[in-house]
């Protein structure tokens, strides 16, 4: 395996920092320096060659390979175990129906969620319970800024390039999660999405950051999800009134109620499609009356359809705390699953 | 003992684009204006089609507008730009 990258002589691995941060190649935080060997162990761990090509970026046609992506995850702090889950995250994001140019060059500042299920889970000591949406285990933290750096090293996203975020959001520097499928009464997120249980995957989605709520005070379902759509339509007056993927997460003590009371999966996704709808009007009461227009009564769904709730459970033993993770811009990008290991373009035998 | 480390980037694979001619006058010609379809592009977009015409003599300006503000301009209208003289990517927001 001999790699293509142009490599470059540092005195130690001081000195290694600063010839990154020099050329704006990191994310501001420190990173791993990427030898070759370490390079190598993530593409041999994947089995990939390193000109394997894991996609190409559809709009401005910027293709990425095993060693590139390589380079980066092991900068972010990947062991080579990790890093099939760096290649089916990458692979999502580089699908047509997420767009991910338009995503990550927004104004609007959004950050690449990554949410993994499957037995890869506990193989890589991934966590899901306490802390889930704030680097709670070393997996999801490493994976989740590999992603930043893809963007930033092979696709240009940097602040103030392509990277046109007015805000952006702290999410941007690593923003995965594991589902805590053990102690969940539903199948899967990537079940939900076609994913077999035995299989691993991840799915991304181009998210705003997390709108925490708490509702201790009830154990009907109903009330509690009420509570999840009054955030969910709390974005769609201030933020975006158009219909996408919405991601909820549920910690345990939530999670109970609905388990208490026979709540399916499907159950929870028809309820908020029902009920997170509001109407255009709506954005009078928030500042927005010059955008109403003559169709203040049109209603908008947060939802298109039951099945672009991303139900996560996700969280702590004990809270009843809940999270609402709202899209990019309503349905212009869309959530993408993927398997790990599976590869997408391949022709068949 | 020094350290060998490679290069993250790109490395200069841009895609396989390349620079359209560029004209030497824009008097009589046809331009297009591609806009991202925001609402505030079309007073601003209006008052620069007035600018193109009366500054610059551009005989045609033709007006397109994206299906979808953050995703490449349709196929249709990449195909009706090859009659154009000149293309103007119309961000606005």
């Amino acid at each position: 395996m001999i790699l293509a990258s142009t490599r470059y002589e540092v005195e130690d691995i001081l000195a290694a920092q600063e010839f990154y941060h020099s050329r704006n190649w990191t994310d501001g935080l420190p990173v791993v320096p990427p030898t070759t060997d370490a390079v190598k162990a993530c593409l041999e761990w994947a089995m990939l060659p390193e000109d394997h090509l894991i996609g190409i970026e559809p709009v401005r046609e910027r293709s990425i390979t095993a060693e590139k992506l390589a380079i980066n995850a092991v900068m972010a702090g990947c062991l080579p175990m990790h890093f099939p889950v760096v290649v089916a995250a990458v692979t999502a994001m580089l699908q047509e129906p997420f767009l991910v140019h338009g995503a990550t060059a927004s104004t609007g500042g959004c950050a690449i969620l990554v949410v993994i299920n499957g037995p890869v889970r506990r193989e890589l000591g991934m966590s899901g319970t306490f802390n889930a949406l704030g680097s709670s285990d070393r997996a999801t933290a490493v994976i989740g800024r590999t992603v930043r750096l893809v963007l930033c090293n092979l696709l240009d996203v940097r602040p103030g390039q392509i990277d046109r975020a007015t805000l952006g959001h702290p999410g941007k520097l690593s923003y995965c999660l594991a589902e805590d499928e053990e102690a969940s009464p539903w199948p899967s997120l990537a079940e939900d999405r076609g994913i077999p249980k035995e299989a691993s995957a991840v799915t991304v989605m181009a998210a705003l950051g997390p709108r925490q709520f708490m509702n201790e005070w009830t154990t009907e379902p109903e009330e509690i999800l009420n509570t999840y759509c009054s955030e969910i339509k709390g974005n769609m007056r201030g933020y975006s009134i158009y219909p996408g993927n919405y991601a909820i997460i549920m910690p345990p003590q939530l999670r109970q109620h609905f388990k208490d009371a026979g709540w399916t999966r499907q159950d929870i996704k028809q309820y908020v499609f029902e009920n997170a709808r509001i109407f255009r009007r709506e954005w009078a009461d928030v500042g927005k009356g010059n955008v109403v227009g003559s169709r203040g009564d049109q209603e908008y769904p947060a939802l298109p359809d039951p099945d672009h709730l991303l139900l996560i459970a996700a969280g702590g033993p004990a809270g009843g705390f809940g999270s609402v993770i709202p899209p990019w811009l309503g349905h212009k990008s869309k959530a993408v699953t993927v398997a790990i290991g599976a590869c997408l373009d391949c022709e068949p035998e | 003992m020094t350290l060998e480390i490679l290069d993250p980037t790109h490395e200069g694979n841009t895609g396989n684009f390349a620079f359209a001619s560029r004209l030497s006058a824009l008097e009589g010609t046809t331009v297009g204006i591609i806009s991202n379809g925001k609402r505030n592009t079309i007073p601003f977009f209006d008052a620069f089609e007035d600018e193109l015409k009366k500054t610059y003599g551009v005989a045609q300006v033709v007006r397109a507008i994206k299906s979808n503000y953050s995703a490449p301009a349709d196929a249709h209208i990449v195909e009706e730009a090859e009659n154009w003289d000149a293309v103007i990517a119309g961000i606005g927001d």
